[in-house]
Protein backbone atom coordinates (compact mmCIF):
# COMPACT_ATOMS: atom_id res chain seq x y z
CA UNK A 1 0.00 0.00 0.00
CA UNK A 2 0.85 3.22 -0.62
CA UNK A 3 2.57 5.33 2.36
CA UNK A 4 0.09 7.77 4.13
CA UNK A 5 2.53 10.75 3.66
CA UNK A 6 2.54 10.29 -0.27
CA UNK A 7 -1.66 11.00 -0.06
CA UNK A 8 -1.85 12.73 3.03
CA UNK A 9 -5.45 14.30 2.34
CA UNK A 10 -6.14 10.18 1.47
CA UNK A 11 -7.73 11.71 -1.85
CA UNK A 12 -8.86 8.87 -4.30
CA UNK A 13 -10.73 8.58 -7.52
CA UNK A 14 -12.79 6.34 -9.05
CA UNK A 15 -12.80 4.28 -12.22
CA UNK A 16 -14.94 1.59 -14.20
CA UNK A 17 -13.61 -1.36 -15.45
CA UNK A 18 -15.83 -2.37 -17.71
CA UNK A 19 -18.26 -3.11 -18.50
CA UNK A 20 -16.85 -3.19 -21.78
CA UNK A 21 -13.35 -4.07 -21.67
CA UNK A 22 -11.15 -6.55 -23.03
CA UNK A 23 -9.63 -7.58 -19.65
CA UNK A 24 -12.94 -8.53 -17.92
CA UNK A 25 -13.93 -11.07 -20.13
CA UNK A 26 -17.43 -10.69 -20.84
CA UNK A 27 -19.65 -7.72 -19.56
CA UNK A 28 -18.43 -7.36 -15.84
CA UNK A 29 -18.28 -4.08 -14.26
CA UNK A 30 -15.32 -3.57 -11.36
CA UNK A 31 -15.96 -0.08 -9.84
CA UNK A 32 -12.38 0.61 -8.31
CA UNK A 33 -11.60 3.74 -5.88
CA UNK A 34 -7.76 4.14 -6.44
CA UNK A 35 -5.08 5.68 -5.03
CA UNK A 36 -3.16 6.74 -7.58
CA UNK A 37 -2.16 3.59 -8.96
CA UNK A 38 -2.90 1.18 -6.03
CA UNK A 39 -6.53 -0.18 -5.70
CA UNK A 40 -8.71 0.95 -2.35
CA UNK A 41 -11.42 -0.56 -2.84
CA UNK A 42 -13.12 -2.95 -5.64
CA UNK A 43 -16.79 -3.65 -6.05
CA UNK A 44 -17.62 -6.00 -8.46
CA UNK A 45 -20.82 -4.97 -9.98
CA UNK A 46 -23.22 -8.35 -11.60
CA UNK A 47 -25.83 -8.29 -13.72
CA UNK A 48 -25.41 -7.40 -17.19
CA UNK A 49 -25.81 -10.77 -18.70
CA UNK A 50 -28.42 -11.93 -16.79
CA UNK A 51 -30.92 -14.29 -17.89
CA UNK A 52 -32.70 -16.09 -15.55
CA UNK A 53 -31.48 -19.42 -16.77
CA UNK A 54 -33.18 -20.43 -12.89
CA UNK A 55 -36.22 -19.01 -13.53
CA UNK A 56 -36.25 -20.78 -17.25
CA UNK A 57 -35.58 -23.94 -15.91
CA UNK A 58 -39.21 -23.86 -13.65
CA UNK A 59 -41.30 -22.60 -16.66
CA UNK A 60 -39.75 -26.15 -19.12
CA UNK A 61 -39.65 -29.70 -18.49
CA UNK A 62 -37.02 -31.40 -17.35
CA UNK A 63 -35.20 -32.00 -20.85
CA UNK A 64 -35.97 -28.87 -22.43
CA UNK A 65 -33.64 -27.16 -20.13
CA UNK A 66 -31.16 -29.17 -21.56
CA UNK A 67 -29.69 -26.47 -23.91
CA UNK A 68 -29.80 -23.96 -21.50
CA UNK A 69 -27.10 -25.63 -18.97
CA UNK A 70 -24.94 -25.32 -22.32
CA UNK A 71 -25.19 -21.65 -22.30
CA UNK A 72 -23.93 -21.07 -18.47
CA UNK A 73 -20.24 -21.53 -18.98
CA UNK A 74 -20.02 -21.89 -22.56
CA UNK A 75 -16.47 -22.93 -22.51
CA UNK A 76 -16.98 -25.96 -20.68
CA UNK A 77 -20.52 -27.00 -21.25
CA UNK A 78 -20.33 -30.29 -21.02
CA UNK A 79 -19.25 -30.27 -17.42
CA UNK A 80 -22.49 -28.63 -16.77
CA UNK A 81 -24.40 -30.58 -19.23
CA UNK A 82 -23.02 -33.75 -16.76
CA UNK A 83 -24.13 -31.99 -13.61
CA UNK A 84 -27.66 -31.51 -14.79
CA UNK A 85 -28.55 -34.83 -16.72
CA UNK A 86 -26.89 -36.43 -13.27
CA UNK A 87 -28.76 -35.34 -10.69
CA UNK A 88 -32.22 -35.47 -12.67
CA UNK A 89 -30.94 -39.58 -13.35
CA UNK A 90 -30.69 -39.87 -10.05
CA UNK A 91 -33.71 -38.07 -8.79
CA UNK A 92 -35.63 -40.36 -11.56
CA UNK A 93 -33.87 -43.43 -10.66
CA UNK A 94 -32.29 -43.75 -14.29
CA UNK A 95 -29.39 -46.48 -14.70
CA UNK A 96 -27.20 -45.29 -17.26
CA UNK A 97 -24.86 -47.62 -19.23
CA UNK A 98 -20.88 -47.65 -18.53
CA UNK A 99 -20.34 -46.82 -22.01
CA UNK A 100 -22.04 -43.90 -22.04
CA UNK A 101 -20.59 -43.29 -18.88
CA UNK A 102 -17.03 -43.64 -20.35
CA UNK A 103 -18.02 -41.38 -23.04
CA UNK A 104 -18.72 -38.78 -21.05
CA UNK A 105 -15.68 -38.47 -18.99
CA UNK A 106 -13.89 -38.81 -22.48
CA UNK A 107 -15.83 -35.84 -23.83
CA UNK A 108 -16.00 -33.74 -20.58
CA UNK A 109 -12.21 -33.93 -20.22
CA UNK A 110 -11.13 -33.06 -23.69
CA UNK A 111 -14.01 -29.86 -23.12
CA UNK A 112 -11.72 -29.30 -19.76
CA UNK A 113 -8.84 -29.45 -22.03
CA UNK A 114 -10.09 -26.71 -24.41
CA UNK A 115 -11.61 -24.46 -21.86
CA UNK A 116 -8.16 -24.59 -19.99
CA UNK A 117 -6.39 -23.94 -23.36
CA UNK A 118 -8.58 -20.86 -24.23
CA UNK A 119 -7.78 -19.66 -21.01
CA UNK A 120 -4.10 -20.38 -21.33
CA UNK A 121 -4.36 -18.07 -24.63
CA UNK A 122 -6.44 -15.14 -23.01
CA UNK A 123 -4.07 -14.82 -19.61
CA UNK A 124 -1.10 -14.62 -20.89
CA UNK A 125 -2.81 -12.35 -23.58
CA UNK A 126 -4.35 -10.16 -20.17
CA UNK A 127 -0.46 -9.87 -19.43
CA UNK A 128 0.64 -8.72 -22.94
CA UNK A 129 2.06 -11.91 -24.78
CA UNK A 130 0.24 -12.00 -27.72
CA UNK A 131 1.80 -15.20 -29.53
CA UNK A 132 0.65 -17.94 -26.95
CA UNK A 133 -2.66 -17.23 -27.52
CA UNK A 134 -2.15 -18.31 -31.78
CA UNK A 135 -0.34 -21.73 -30.27
CA UNK A 136 -3.34 -22.51 -27.96
CA UNK A 137 -6.23 -21.74 -30.25
CA UNK A 138 -4.58 -24.06 -32.97
CA UNK A 139 -4.39 -26.97 -30.45
CA UNK A 140 -8.60 -26.19 -29.06
CA UNK A 141 -8.94 -26.22 -32.43
CA UNK A 142 -8.53 -29.69 -32.61
CA UNK A 143 -10.46 -30.28 -29.87
CA UNK A 144 -13.44 -28.34 -31.10
CA UNK A 145 -13.42 -30.37 -34.16
CA UNK A 146 -13.09 -33.46 -32.24
CA UNK A 147 -15.98 -32.44 -30.07
CA UNK A 148 -18.07 -31.22 -33.44
CA UNK A 149 -18.12 -35.01 -35.00
CA UNK A 150 -19.85 -36.46 -32.10
CA UNK A 151 -21.72 -33.89 -30.66
CA UNK A 152 -22.49 -31.62 -34.01
CA UNK A 153 -21.32 -28.56 -31.94
CA UNK A 154 -18.68 -26.84 -31.71
CA UNK A 155 -19.08 -24.20 -28.10
CA UNK A 156 -22.80 -24.88 -26.60
CA UNK A 157 -22.99 -28.61 -26.75
CA UNK A 158 -25.71 -30.23 -25.88
CA UNK A 159 -25.06 -33.83 -25.87
CA UNK A 160 -25.54 -35.61 -22.92
CA UNK A 161 -29.38 -37.18 -22.25
CA UNK A 162 -31.24 -38.64 -19.05
CA UNK A 163 -30.14 -41.80 -19.30
CA UNK A 164 -26.81 -41.86 -21.28
CA UNK A 165 -25.66 -39.96 -24.56
CA UNK A 166 -26.97 -38.48 -28.01
CA UNK A 167 -24.92 -39.95 -30.19
CA UNK A 168 -22.44 -43.30 -30.03
CA UNK A 169 -18.79 -42.36 -30.23
CA UNK A 170 -17.29 -43.73 -33.73
CA UNK A 171 -13.34 -45.13 -34.74
CA UNK A 172 -12.11 -41.69 -36.24
CA UNK A 173 -12.99 -40.23 -33.23
CA UNK A 174 -11.01 -42.73 -30.86
CA UNK A 175 -8.20 -42.32 -33.22
CA UNK A 176 -8.58 -38.83 -33.67
CA UNK A 177 -8.22 -38.27 -30.14
CA UNK A 178 -5.08 -40.61 -29.54
CA UNK A 179 -3.42 -38.66 -32.13
CA UNK A 180 -4.25 -35.36 -30.46
CA UNK A 181 -3.69 -36.30 -27.17
CA UNK A 182 0.11 -37.43 -28.23
CA UNK A 183 0.30 -33.89 -30.53
CA UNK A 184 -0.77 -32.04 -27.19
CA UNK A 185 2.33 -34.00 -25.11
CA UNK A 186 4.86 -32.88 -27.87
CA UNK A 187 3.62 -28.94 -27.50
CA UNK A 188 3.38 -28.50 -23.95
CA UNK A 189 7.06 -28.36 -23.22
CA UNK A 190 6.63 -25.27 -25.39
CA UNK A 191 4.12 -23.64 -23.75
CA UNK A 192 6.14 -24.18 -20.88
CA UNK A 193 9.16 -22.64 -22.34
CA UNK A 194 7.91 -20.24 -24.13
CA UNK A 195 5.73 -18.97 -21.01
CA UNK A 196 5.87 -20.71 -17.47
CA UNK A 197 10.38 -20.03 -17.87
CA UNK A 198 9.96 -16.48 -19.16
CA UNK A 199 11.27 -13.99 -17.04
CA UNK A 200 8.53 -11.11 -17.41
CA UNK A 201 5.61 -14.25 -16.26
CA UNK A 202 7.42 -15.22 -13.56
CA UNK A 203 7.72 -11.36 -12.38
CA UNK A 204 4.21 -10.66 -13.05
CA UNK A 205 2.46 -13.57 -11.19
CA UNK A 206 5.04 -14.84 -8.50
CA UNK A 207 4.52 -13.66 -5.50
CA UNK A 208 1.56 -11.86 -6.86
CA UNK A 209 -2.12 -11.92 -5.62
CA UNK A 210 -1.92 -13.67 -2.68
CA UNK A 211 -5.12 -16.03 -1.93
CA UNK A 212 -5.16 -17.47 0.96
CA UNK A 213 -6.45 -21.43 2.02
CA UNK A 214 -8.84 -19.35 4.59
CA UNK A 215 -10.22 -17.03 2.04
CA UNK A 216 -11.28 -19.19 -0.19
CA UNK A 217 -13.48 -21.04 2.59
CA UNK A 218 -14.66 -17.64 3.27
CA UNK A 219 -16.13 -16.83 -0.03
CA UNK A 220 -16.64 -20.67 -1.05
CA UNK A 221 -13.91 -20.44 -3.73
CA UNK A 222 -13.00 -24.00 -5.73
CA UNK A 223 -11.38 -25.39 -8.61
CA UNK A 224 -8.24 -23.68 -9.67
CA UNK A 225 -8.32 -21.11 -7.35
CA UNK A 226 -8.45 -23.39 -4.00
CA UNK A 227 -6.09 -25.61 -5.51
CA UNK A 228 -3.79 -23.05 -5.91
CA UNK A 229 -4.15 -22.38 -2.29
CA UNK A 230 -2.99 -25.56 -1.08
CA UNK A 231 -6.24 -27.16 -0.71
CA UNK A 232 -6.82 -30.44 -2.25
CA UNK A 233 -10.52 -30.61 -2.91
CA UNK A 234 -11.81 -31.72 -6.60
CA UNK A 235 -15.34 -33.25 -6.75
CA UNK A 236 -13.81 -36.13 -8.86
CA UNK A 237 -11.63 -37.35 -5.68
CA UNK A 238 -13.76 -35.87 -3.04
CA UNK A 239 -17.34 -37.24 -3.97
CA UNK A 240 -16.88 -39.31 -6.88
CA UNK A 241 -19.14 -39.73 -9.91
CA UNK A 242 -19.24 -40.99 -13.09
CA UNK A 243 -16.28 -43.75 -13.64
CA UNK A 244 -13.88 -41.19 -12.18
CA UNK A 245 -13.49 -43.83 -9.08
CA UNK A 246 -12.06 -46.48 -11.83
CA UNK A 247 -9.34 -43.69 -13.38
CA UNK A 248 -6.03 -43.08 -11.89
CA UNK A 249 -5.12 -39.59 -11.93
CA UNK A 250 -3.71 -36.98 -9.63
CA UNK A 251 -5.13 -33.62 -8.34
CA UNK A 252 -2.76 -30.88 -8.69
CA UNK A 253 -1.99 -28.75 -5.76
CA UNK A 254 0.07 -25.53 -5.09
CA UNK A 255 0.59 -23.69 -1.92
CA UNK A 256 2.34 -20.52 -2.84
CA UNK A 257 -1.09 -19.02 -2.91
CA UNK A 258 -0.13 -16.64 -5.69
CA UNK A 259 -1.21 -16.10 -9.66
CA UNK A 260 1.86 -17.99 -10.55
CA UNK A 261 0.40 -21.68 -8.23
CA UNK A 262 -3.17 -20.87 -10.32
CA UNK A 263 -1.59 -21.09 -13.38
CA UNK A 264 0.69 -24.03 -12.83
CA UNK A 265 -2.26 -25.68 -11.33
CA UNK A 266 -3.95 -25.52 -14.77
CA UNK A 267 -1.76 -26.33 -16.66
CA UNK A 268 -1.12 -29.56 -14.52
CA UNK A 269 -4.69 -30.38 -14.89
CA UNK A 270 -4.51 -30.46 -18.64
CA UNK A 271 -1.49 -32.92 -18.54
CA UNK A 272 -4.00 -35.20 -15.77
CA UNK A 273 -7.04 -34.74 -18.72
CA UNK A 274 -4.84 -36.29 -21.37
CA UNK A 275 -4.22 -39.28 -18.49
CA UNK A 276 -8.05 -40.04 -17.79
CA UNK A 277 -8.74 -39.25 -21.55
CA UNK A 278 -6.11 -42.33 -22.29
CA UNK A 279 -7.15 -44.63 -19.60
CA UNK A 280 -11.14 -44.37 -20.59
CA UNK A 281 -10.57 -44.82 -24.25
CA UNK A 282 -8.68 -48.18 -23.24
CA UNK A 283 -11.16 -48.93 -20.44
CA UNK A 284 -14.15 -48.26 -22.93
CA UNK A 285 -16.66 -50.92 -22.81
CA UNK A 286 -18.65 -52.17 -25.63
CA UNK A 287 -22.79 -51.46 -25.30
CA UNK A 288 -25.32 -49.19 -25.66
CA UNK A 289 -24.83 -45.26 -24.87
CA UNK A 290 -28.58 -45.10 -23.80
CA UNK A 291 -30.47 -46.35 -21.00
CA UNK A 292 -32.80 -48.86 -22.47
CA UNK A 293 -35.57 -48.41 -19.73
CA UNK A 294 -35.16 -44.25 -19.88
CA UNK A 295 -38.51 -42.55 -19.69
CA UNK A 296 -39.27 -40.38 -22.95
CA UNK A 297 -41.32 -37.80 -20.10
CA UNK A 298 -39.37 -37.46 -16.86
CA UNK A 299 -41.13 -37.37 -13.67
CA UNK A 300 -39.27 -37.45 -10.75
CA UNK A 301 -40.60 -38.24 -7.61
CA UNK A 302 -41.62 -35.74 -5.21
CA UNK A 303 -37.84 -34.31 -3.42
CA UNK A 304 -35.43 -32.69 -3.04
CA UNK A 305 -32.20 -33.44 -4.78
CA UNK A 306 -28.54 -32.39 -4.89
CA UNK A 307 -25.40 -33.00 -7.45
CA UNK A 308 -22.26 -31.44 -8.16
CA UNK A 309 -19.43 -32.04 -10.73
CA UNK A 310 -16.02 -31.10 -10.90
CA UNK A 311 -16.16 -28.11 -14.10
CA UNK A 312 -13.08 -26.61 -15.19
CA UNK A 313 -14.17 -23.64 -13.07
CA UNK A 314 -14.52 -25.57 -9.76
CA UNK A 315 -17.57 -27.04 -8.28
CA UNK A 316 -20.87 -26.56 -10.28
CA UNK A 317 -23.62 -27.47 -7.91
CA UNK A 318 -27.45 -27.79 -8.96
CA UNK A 319 -30.45 -28.59 -6.79
CA UNK A 320 -33.63 -29.39 -8.01
CA UNK A 321 -36.55 -29.83 -6.02
CA UNK A 322 -39.45 -31.89 -7.74
CA UNK A 323 -43.18 -31.43 -7.67
CA UNK A 324 -43.76 -35.09 -9.43
CA UNK A 325 -44.80 -33.45 -12.50
CA UNK A 326 -42.95 -32.85 -16.11
CA UNK A 327 -41.19 -29.43 -14.82
CA UNK A 328 -39.19 -28.70 -11.80
CA UNK A 329 -40.68 -26.71 -9.13
CA UNK A 330 -37.21 -24.93 -8.37
CA UNK A 331 -33.64 -24.95 -9.62
CA UNK A 332 -30.88 -23.52 -7.91
CA UNK A 333 -27.62 -23.66 -10.17
CA UNK A 334 -24.14 -22.83 -8.17
CA UNK A 335 -21.54 -21.42 -10.25
CA UNK A 336 -17.94 -21.69 -9.44
CA UNK A 337 -16.86 -18.50 -11.04
CA UNK A 338 -19.50 -16.91 -8.91
CA UNK A 339 -17.84 -17.32 -5.64
CA UNK A 340 -14.66 -17.35 -7.39
CA UNK A 341 -15.05 -13.64 -8.28
CA UNK A 342 -16.37 -12.62 -4.81
CA UNK A 343 -13.10 -12.85 -3.54
CA UNK A 344 -11.63 -10.24 -6.18
CA UNK A 345 -12.76 -7.35 -3.87
CA UNK A 346 -10.71 -8.38 -0.83
CA UNK A 347 -7.72 -10.01 -2.74
CA UNK A 348 -6.81 -6.79 -4.64
CA UNK A 349 -6.87 -4.32 -1.88
CA UNK A 350 -3.82 -2.36 -2.22
CA UNK A 351 -2.76 -3.94 -5.30
CA UNK A 352 -1.37 -2.25 -8.19
CA UNK A 353 -4.25 -2.48 -11.03
CA UNK A 354 -1.75 -4.05 -13.45
CA UNK A 355 -0.92 -7.13 -10.38
CA UNK A 356 -4.68 -6.88 -10.31
CA UNK A 357 -5.45 -7.48 -13.87
CA UNK A 358 -3.51 -10.43 -13.63
CA UNK A 359 -5.08 -11.52 -10.61
CA UNK A 360 -8.52 -11.83 -12.39
CA UNK A 361 -7.23 -13.33 -15.21
CA UNK A 362 -5.66 -16.09 -13.24
CA UNK A 363 -9.40 -16.29 -11.44
CA UNK A 364 -10.37 -17.31 -14.75
CA UNK A 365 -13.85 -15.89 -14.87
CA UNK A 366 -16.66 -17.04 -17.30
CA UNK A 367 -19.23 -14.03 -17.22
CA UNK A 368 -22.47 -15.50 -18.51
CA UNK A 369 -21.85 -18.14 -15.69
CA UNK A 370 -21.24 -15.29 -12.78
CA UNK A 371 -24.80 -13.96 -13.69
CA UNK A 372 -26.77 -16.96 -14.82
CA UNK B 1 24.61 -8.88 -6.25
CA UNK B 2 25.73 -12.80 -7.88
CA UNK B 3 21.86 -13.18 -7.25
CA UNK B 4 21.11 -10.35 -9.50
CA UNK B 5 23.45 -11.15 -12.40
CA UNK B 6 22.15 -14.73 -12.23
CA UNK B 7 19.04 -13.80 -12.61
CA UNK B 8 19.63 -11.20 -15.42
CA UNK B 9 21.52 -14.51 -16.89
CA UNK B 10 18.52 -16.42 -16.57
CA UNK B 11 15.68 -13.93 -17.40
CA UNK B 12 17.19 -13.24 -20.71
CA UNK B 13 18.32 -17.05 -21.95
CA UNK B 14 14.48 -17.30 -21.01
CA UNK B 15 13.28 -14.83 -23.31
CA UNK B 16 15.86 -15.73 -26.12
CA UNK B 17 14.79 -19.92 -25.61
CA UNK B 18 11.04 -18.53 -25.70
CA UNK B 19 11.91 -16.71 -29.12
CA UNK B 20 13.77 -19.65 -30.08
CA UNK B 21 10.36 -21.65 -30.69
CA UNK B 22 8.62 -19.27 -32.22
CA UNK B 23 11.01 -18.76 -34.61
CA UNK B 24 10.34 -22.37 -34.97
CA UNK B 25 7.04 -22.33 -35.50
CA UNK B 26 7.20 -19.44 -37.93
CA UNK B 27 9.09 -22.08 -40.85
CA UNK B 28 6.61 -24.48 -40.21
CA UNK B 29 3.58 -25.01 -42.52
CA UNK B 30 0.68 -22.72 -42.49
CA UNK B 31 -2.63 -23.54 -40.18
CA UNK B 32 -5.22 -21.70 -41.36
CA UNK B 33 -6.95 -21.47 -44.36
CA UNK B 34 -8.21 -18.51 -46.31
CA UNK B 35 -11.53 -18.63 -45.87
CA UNK B 36 -13.87 -17.56 -47.65
CA UNK B 37 -11.53 -18.28 -50.56
CA UNK B 38 -11.41 -21.99 -48.89
CA UNK B 39 -13.27 -23.88 -46.46
CA UNK B 40 -13.04 -27.04 -44.56
CA UNK B 41 -15.80 -29.97 -45.18
CA UNK B 42 -18.66 -29.87 -42.33
CA UNK B 43 -18.12 -33.17 -40.36
CA UNK B 44 -21.27 -35.25 -41.20
CA UNK B 45 -23.12 -34.59 -37.69
CA UNK B 46 -23.49 -30.76 -38.18
CA UNK B 47 -26.11 -29.63 -36.51
CA UNK B 48 -27.49 -26.70 -38.66
CA UNK B 49 -30.88 -25.30 -38.45
CA UNK B 50 -33.71 -27.71 -39.29
CA UNK B 51 -34.97 -28.94 -42.65
CA UNK B 52 -38.03 -31.45 -43.78
CA UNK B 53 -36.83 -34.65 -45.37
CA UNK B 54 -39.12 -35.48 -48.47
CA UNK B 55 -40.49 -38.53 -49.61
CA UNK B 56 -37.98 -40.00 -52.27
CA UNK B 57 -40.70 -40.82 -54.49
CA UNK B 58 -42.68 -38.34 -55.00
CA UNK B 59 -40.69 -35.43 -53.04
CA UNK B 60 -43.69 -34.80 -50.49
CA UNK B 61 -42.45 -34.30 -47.01
CA UNK B 62 -42.43 -37.61 -44.84
CA UNK B 63 -44.22 -35.35 -42.36
CA UNK B 64 -47.50 -36.50 -40.58
CA UNK B 65 -48.38 -32.74 -38.67
CA UNK B 66 -48.43 -35.13 -35.34
CA UNK B 67 -46.82 -31.61 -33.81
CA UNK B 68 -43.91 -33.27 -31.42
CA UNK B 69 -41.24 -31.39 -32.62
CA UNK B 70 -43.67 -28.46 -31.72
CA UNK B 71 -44.23 -29.55 -28.55
CA UNK B 72 -40.61 -31.00 -27.23
CA UNK B 73 -39.31 -27.43 -28.53
CA UNK B 74 -37.68 -25.38 -25.78
CA UNK B 75 -38.11 -22.15 -27.73
CA UNK B 76 -41.46 -22.24 -29.05
CA UNK B 77 -39.77 -21.99 -32.64
CA UNK B 78 -41.65 -24.49 -35.01
CA UNK B 79 -45.06 -23.98 -35.85
CA UNK B 80 -46.81 -25.83 -38.34
CA UNK B 81 -50.19 -26.56 -39.07
CA UNK B 82 -51.59 -29.53 -41.59
CA UNK B 83 -55.42 -30.61 -42.80
CA UNK B 84 -57.05 -33.85 -43.42
CA UNK B 85 -57.65 -34.33 -47.64
CA UNK B 86 -60.91 -35.08 -48.36
CA UNK B 87 -60.99 -39.22 -48.76
CA UNK B 88 -57.29 -39.16 -48.00
CA UNK B 89 -55.73 -40.70 -44.71
CA UNK B 90 -54.10 -38.98 -42.31
CA UNK B 91 -52.92 -35.39 -42.15
CA UNK B 92 -51.10 -33.42 -45.24
CA UNK B 93 -48.65 -30.59 -43.69
CA UNK B 94 -49.93 -27.52 -45.77
CA UNK B 95 -46.83 -25.06 -43.53
CA UNK B 96 -44.23 -25.71 -41.49
CA UNK B 97 -42.38 -21.96 -39.97
CA UNK B 98 -38.77 -22.11 -38.55
CA UNK B 99 -37.95 -19.07 -36.20
CA UNK B 100 -34.45 -19.12 -36.28
CA UNK B 101 -34.05 -16.19 -34.23
CA UNK B 102 -35.20 -18.08 -31.09
CA UNK B 103 -33.56 -21.65 -31.82
CA UNK B 104 -30.73 -22.79 -29.80
CA UNK B 105 -29.94 -25.86 -32.09
CA UNK B 106 -30.24 -28.49 -29.10
CA UNK B 107 -31.98 -30.83 -31.56
CA UNK B 108 -35.23 -32.12 -29.56
CA UNK B 109 -37.35 -31.32 -32.32
CA UNK B 110 -35.48 -34.37 -34.69
CA UNK B 111 -35.23 -36.34 -31.43
CA UNK B 112 -38.55 -36.33 -31.00
CA UNK B 113 -39.87 -36.95 -34.43
CA UNK B 114 -41.06 -40.77 -34.70
CA UNK B 115 -41.27 -40.39 -38.81
CA UNK B 116 -37.68 -39.40 -39.14
CA UNK B 117 -39.49 -36.12 -41.09
CA UNK B 118 -36.55 -33.81 -40.35
CA UNK B 119 -33.25 -33.54 -39.85
CA UNK B 120 -30.15 -31.17 -39.56
CA UNK B 121 -29.27 -29.18 -42.20
CA UNK B 122 -25.28 -28.64 -42.76
CA UNK B 123 -25.99 -24.60 -43.60
CA UNK B 124 -23.94 -22.73 -41.67
CA UNK B 125 -23.45 -19.33 -43.56
CA UNK B 126 -26.66 -17.58 -42.16
CA UNK B 127 -26.57 -13.79 -42.46
CA UNK B 128 -29.37 -11.58 -42.89
CA UNK B 129 -30.05 -8.10 -42.69
CA UNK B 130 -33.41 -8.11 -40.76
CA UNK B 131 -35.37 -10.90 -38.60
CA UNK B 132 -37.90 -11.52 -41.41
CA UNK B 133 -34.57 -13.14 -43.04
CA UNK B 134 -34.75 -15.83 -40.49
CA UNK B 135 -37.75 -16.50 -40.55
CA UNK B 136 -38.16 -19.66 -42.28
CA UNK B 137 -40.83 -21.49 -44.53
CA UNK B 138 -39.33 -24.80 -44.37
CA UNK B 139 -41.83 -26.97 -46.63
CA UNK B 140 -41.15 -23.51 -49.18
CA UNK B 141 -37.67 -24.46 -49.12
CA UNK B 142 -38.13 -28.27 -49.51
CA UNK B 143 -40.38 -27.55 -53.04
CA UNK B 144 -37.39 -25.32 -54.04
CA UNK B 145 -34.92 -28.22 -53.65
CA UNK B 146 -37.03 -31.10 -55.05
CA UNK B 147 -37.32 -28.57 -58.15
Amino acid sequence: MNEPDCNPNQETFVINLGPQHPATHGVLRVKLTMDGEYIVHAEPVLGYIHRMHEKMGENRTWAQFLPNTARLDYLGALSYNHGYVQVVERAAGIEVPERAEYIRVITVELNRIASHLLWYGAFVLDLGGFTPLLYAFDDREHVLDLLESVTGARLTFCYFRFGGVYNDIDEPFITGTRAFIKRLRSRLPDYHNLVTKNIIMIKRLKEVGPISAEMCRRYGATGPVLRGSGVCYDVRKNEPYSVYPELDFDIPVYSECDSMARYMVRMDEIDQCLRIIEQALDKLPDGPVMAEKAPKIIKPPVGDYYGAVEAARGTFGIRVVSDGTNTPYRMKLRSPTFSNLSLFGEASRGMLLADALALMGSLDLVIPEIDR
Amino acid sequence: MSGYFCELYSGTKSLFVGLGITFRYMLKPVVTLQYPHESLPMSARFRGHIELIGDEETGAPKCVVCGMCQKGCPSNCISLAGEKPEGGKGKVLTSYILDFTKCSLCGQCVESCKFGAIRFSKDYNLAGPRKEAYIFDLLKRLEEKGR
